[in-house]
């Protein structure tokens, strides 16, 4: 059959040669090339001391965060627990007392957040259901650990630094 | 004897044991970093600086692993097994000299603990008897990889023996001396035997490739079909010693190597830093180039394993056989024939 794409190309076995038959030639050609890869620059990367770079959109851990006066923009709705597919993100609603204007944003709060990273795929849908831009997975790789309890992640872990530190 | 030459001796003998054993340490951690570098890796890098502790690290591991031998095992020759492999192997550096004669404190010495005179043949034994530590070990694991690793391992050596026995006949038709000493003497300067039995090298190369079970040749202990062949079922520093043998191992043949075919400690321009360095200096310059060389000899062994793939176990018969002894064979004619017609005509031509 005629080829269209001009790609096939015809293979032909041909005995080898006494050189070929003799391997050496072969074996020093094989040698060339490793000997130029003793000599590139490795691809490792140190990783703890040394981290690769990640695109802009890359997806690591969530943060909880604040608005420009320093108060937490969650308002515990619950959209992102609704429209995680992992069911990974929990919470419990708080309303917001006398005298804490300061640490809250609106009157109702989450007093518990948390977000089973054994559980997250990264999707990133909570970010894009959050009316508040309360949360973005803007952080780092989760690190490791030794008992599943501590990959459940609190407030404590999740919500940015306050603004004065 | 002179009592001092007893000590000089026996202080030799601890110094060359222990240079073999730190050598093919330190070989493990070439191996890793080197095997990195082909890879485009970095390799081991975090015990110590650049890693130069892993070894240790490796050797304590090995120590405090648990030792365990199978119930169906015969236990002596289990035990036996890893201490033949690792004594044969120590055993080939008596007989290899290391450098000229060396003064120290007006006493003229020699680097070599023994010039006996048939000093290839004692090489040659020591290397067959390694064949016995790998056999009785896969033999008295009662384990069929182990069976089946050592006869591999046997039935290779064995023929890999042949042809390196016949190229270093060529060699002696050469040297006329069965004494490593001499053979080195005679290779003063840049008269280095391989220039003139480059095909005998060759030759001794791939079998010392076969012998000492390195990759192209690694089949007694490929892990793909026989789960690590004789050495299945070794634990703890048992294991650690039938893999320390195969250092030992390479740093001797390497050290054959040189000795035979690259001329031992000399290197060209040897008289005039003699001359210009003492002789206490000046022979251990000549030591510092023969380690250069084995060292070059050990990463070519590496250089290889990295990038050749293991043979077939019918290409590797077909090659011992049917192409090293009859090449070898071809060789002593060539030598032989060079050696009393060809050489003589032309140097007649020359007067």
């Amino acid at each position: 059959m005629e080829s269209l794409s001009n790609k096939r190309k015809l293979i032909e076995s041909k005995p080898l040669n006494f050189w070929e038959r003799a391997y050496l030639p072969a074996i020093a050609s094989g040698l060339a090339t490793t000997m130029k890869h003793f000599f590139r620059k490795p691809v490792t990367i140190s990783y703890p001391e040394e981290k690769r770079e990640f695109s802009e959109n890359f997806r690591g851990l969530h943060s909880l965060k604040r608005d420009e006066n320093g108060k937490e923009r969650c308002t515990a709705c619950g959209l992102c627990a609704l429209s995680c597919p992992a069911e990974a993100i929990t919470m419990i609603a708080a309303e917001r007392q006398k005298g804490e204007e300061h640490l809250y944003r609106e009157e109702k709060y989450a007093a518990v957040y948390e977000i089973n990273m054994l559980r997250c795929i990264f999707c990133g849908l909570c970010e894009e259901a959050c009316p508040k831009e309360a949360i973005y997975l803007d952080g780092d790789i989760v690190p490791a650990d030794y008992l599943r309890k501590d990959f459940i992640y609190g407030k404590d872990k999740l919500v940015e630094a306050p603004l004065n530190q | 004897m002179e009592s001092f030459d007893i000590i000089f001796k026996c202080a030799l003998v601890v110094v060359i044991f222990l240079i073999s054993l730190v050598v093919a340490m330190y070989s493990t951690y070439a191996e890793r970093k080197i095997a990195a570098f082909f890879q485009d890796r970095i390799g081991p890098n975090r015990a110590g600086p650049w890693g130069i502790l892993q070894p240790l690290c490796d050797g304590a591991k090995m120590f405090l692993k648990e030792e365990i031998i199978p119930t169906n095992a015969s236990s002596f020759l289990f035990i036996a097994g890893p201490s033949l492999a690792i004594l044969t192997a120590c055993l080939g550096s008596a007989v290899i000299p290391w450098g000229q004669s060396i003064v120290i404190g007006g006493h003229i010495v020699d680097l070599q603990v023994t010039d006996i005179n048939v000093g290839i043949l004692y090489i040659f034994g020591v290397v067959s008897l390694g064949v016995y530590g790998v056999m009785i070990g896969g033999w008295a694991s009662n384990n069929k990889y182990s069976l089946l690793g050592a006869i591999r391992a046997a039935s290779q050596n064995i023929s890999y023996e042949i042809s390196m026995g016949l190229s270093i006949i060529a060699l002696l038709m050469l040297t006329g001396t069965l004494s490593l000493k001499e053979i080195v003497a005679q290779q003063h300067g840049w008269h280095w035997n391989v220039l003139t039995q480059p095909l005998g090298f060759l030759l001794f190369i791939v079998c010392a490739f076969a012998e000492t079970n390195r990759t192209p040749f690694d089949l007694p202990e490929c892990e793909t079909e026989l789960v690590g062949g004789y050495h299945t079922e070794y634990s703890s520093m048992k294991l650690g010693f039938y893999l320390f043998a195969e250092y030992i191992n390479m740093f001797i043949s390497s050290a054959v190597m040189v000795t035979l075919y690259w001329g031992g400690y000399n290197y060209p321009g040897m008289d005039w830093v003699l001359a210009h360095t003492g002789p206490t200096l000046g022979p251990l310059i000549g030591v510092a180039v023969m380690f250069a060389k084995i060292f070059l000899f050990i990463f070519f062994f590496m250089w290889v394993r990295w990038t050749i793939p293991r043979f077939r176990y019918d290409q590797l018969m077909d090659l011992g056989w049917k192409v090293l002894i009859p090449l070898a064979i071809a060789n002593i004619v060539l030598t032989a024939v060079f050696s009393s017609y060809i050489a003589p005509l032309i140097v007649s031509l020359f007067k």
